[in-house]
């Protein structure tokens, strides 16, 4: 078979590096966003059948072979995943492509002597190691294999600038000799310093890290373009790599904190505060009865989604609740804090996939100033993203996060499992307002006797 | 390709990078950001470079199993992401507000 000559595999792949950038420009609004994702698909399959026509490759059949093993593992999971079960997904992938990128940089190690080149496959073996490691600890948390919260131990950064000193020195040496042996140990350090820097990172804070760590692969991919010459993964990589860290700092920024806040907070002790003690002071709790006659003689109901609805799989029921009160001519809304789920952003996908319109999603910017107008708010499953505590107590951890101005509305009731605080582990001052009622149990459970006590009123 | 031409498409990658994502609303950070993992899933292509050219054995093993990872990243992030924003199709309101109404309205009648 004749090869494809220089100029027409330049030609396609820029063809791809095009088609990447229309992409990340089509996932910036909701009309053109699936025919952007569309868009890059097709500039990676370009790519992929441009690297067959155009390079030498033996061993076709064994690598035709993997693409189908990797194909037909991730096609199906992708396709099957339950929505809330999304992010540690997307940490997942995020992973793996790390990973194929450190795999890439340390089989190229034996096929140059150049320094600069040597250079890039450290930096592409250590970065994406960390990503590997990072989302394997990230994907752990938020699939509940292990604790939520930020675990740290005294020395922990003492072991990090070691770990960071010694994978230092590691890639010195195999840049100056270009030793398998280092480039493996460098490896081995690069996964455990992906380790430690995710072990502290809180659970609220682990959506901004798979960000960062998306960024992180996308800076490793970039490196190793260099390191193969090939400028499509140049490219593509610094695309990723540039808008990843930019989205991670508008994460951030939506939850009121710093990047650097987020990966260092828990070296200093700072996002560790809080307490999981349950207080003994009075609450006013009712019946689904009692909810359903406040919600179903008011005006304007807002309704403030969290992820205790996303967990309990409710937001079918919370969109037929819309629904029901809608059908006596009750003005209803969702209030969507930027970060509510487990992703910035991940509520709307919930509750879309519940066929709730596009429409009736309020941003906080738009909503907060309407729960004055509102009889009623009912949260459901949220709890930090209400808290004044991040507007009254500059000591707690959520301090300087914007909130929901619920306390702004006549009423408000909560849909709560337990008074157990929520993710962040802070008390929540609006639970013994006297506006407050609540209303204990599963939050689908509870929306489903709300549902029916409001349909028989 | 010599160094200052690579250093050149770094850079303005870099600037079209920042360009591309700067205004987007906090609604499409998810999409955009898995949209932007399955894009550097792109790495299959250096993996199936260093799987073709592999001699030995155990550097045949080691590029495929990156060829199966990338893999991997690249279709599972653009199915996924593809998921996600099927389920924004909105513009759904009209219809179901006057199912609804509709459905009222016969209830009414007998």
């Amino acid at each position: 078979m004749t090869l494809l000559n220089p100029t027409w595999t330049a030609l396609l792949y820029l063809a791809a590096a095009a088609c990447f950038i229309l992409a990340l420009k089509g996932l910036n609004s909701p009309r053109t966003a699936r025919r952007g994702n569309l868009i890059g698909a097709l500039g990676a399959l370009l790519a992929v059948v441009t690297v067959f026509v155009s390079v030498k490759l033996d061993n076709v059949p064994w690598i035709l072979g993997a693409v189908a093993v990797g194909a037909g593992v991730a096609a199906p999971v992708a396709r099957r995943v339950q929505m809330t079960q999304m992010p540690q997904l997307v940490a997942m992938f995020n992973g793996v492509g790390g990973g194929a990128a450190a795999l890439v940089a340390l089989l190229e190690l034996s096929h140059t002597g150049d320094p600069w080149v040597r250079l890039a496959i450290v930096f592409t073996l250590l970065v994406g190691a960390v990503s590997f490691a990072g989302s394997g600890v990230t994907f752990a948390k938020l699939q509940g294999l292990m604790t939520t919260r930020p675990v740290t131990f005294p020395g922990l950064p003492v072991l990090m600038a070691l770990v960071l000193l010694a994978a230092v020195g590691a890639g010195v040496a195999v840049i100056l000799n270009g030793s398998l042996v280092l480039a493996l140990i460098l490896l081995v350090l690069g996964l455990t310093a992906g380790v430690l820097l995710v072990l502290p990172v809180g659970g609220a804070d682990v959506p901004i890290v798979i960000s960062l760590l998306n960024a992180f692969t996308g800076l490793a991919v970039a490196a190793s373009g260099l390191v193969l010459g090939n400028v499509l993964l140049l490219v593509a990589g610094t695309l990723v790599g540039a808008s990843g860290t930019i989205l991670t700092r508008a994460m951030a920024a939506a939850m009121g904190r710093s990047v650097a806040g987020i990966m260092f907070g828990a070296f200093k002790g700072g996002s560790t505060a809080g307490s999981t003690a349950v207080s003994e002071r009075p609450v006013r709790s009712s019946s689904a009865e009692d909810v359903a006659v406040l919600l179903g003689y008011a005006q304007r109901v807002i309704i403030v989604p969290g992820y205790g609805l996303a967990v309990a799989q409710g937001q079918h029921t919370a969109a037929e609740l819309a629904l029901a009160l809608e059908s006596r001519g009750i003005e209803v809304d969702f209030a969507i804090h930027p970060v509510a789920g487990r992703m910035p952003g991940h509520m709307n996908v919930l509750l879309a996939e519940a066929n709730v319109p596009y429409e009736s999603l309020k941003e906080m910017s738009d909503i907060n100033s309407e729960f004055k107008t509102a009889d009623v708010a009912l949260v459901v499953g949220a709890n930090d993203v209400v808290n004044p505590a991040a507007k009254t107590t500059s000591g707690s951890p959520i301090y300087g996060m914007p909130i929901l101005e619920v306390s702004d509305a006549r009423q408000v009731v909560f849909l709560k499992r337990s008074m157990r605080p929520g993710f962040a582990g802070i008390e929540n001052e609006l639970l013994y307002e006297p506006q407050t009622t609540l209303l204990f149990g599963d939050a689908k459970d509870s929306l489903t006797k709300v549902l029916g006590a409001v349909k028989a009123l | 390709m010599d160094g200052m031409s690579l250093l050149t498409i770094t850079v303005l990658a870099v600037f079209v990078g920042f360009e591309v994502v700067s205004k987007v609303s906090s609604t499409l950070h998810t999409p955009l950001m898995s949209g932007a993992n399955a894009i550097h899933g792109i790495i299959l292509v250096g993996a199936i470079i260093v799987a073709g050219q592999a001699t030995d054995l155990w550097v045949l093993v080691v590029a495929l199993l990156a060829v199966v990872l990338a893999t991997a990243n690249l279709v599972g992030g653009f199915v996924v992401t593809d998921r996600m924003l099927e389920m924004f199709r909105g513009r759904q309101r009209p219809p179901s507000k006057t199912e609804a109404a509709a459905g009222a309205v016969e209830e009414r009648r007998p």
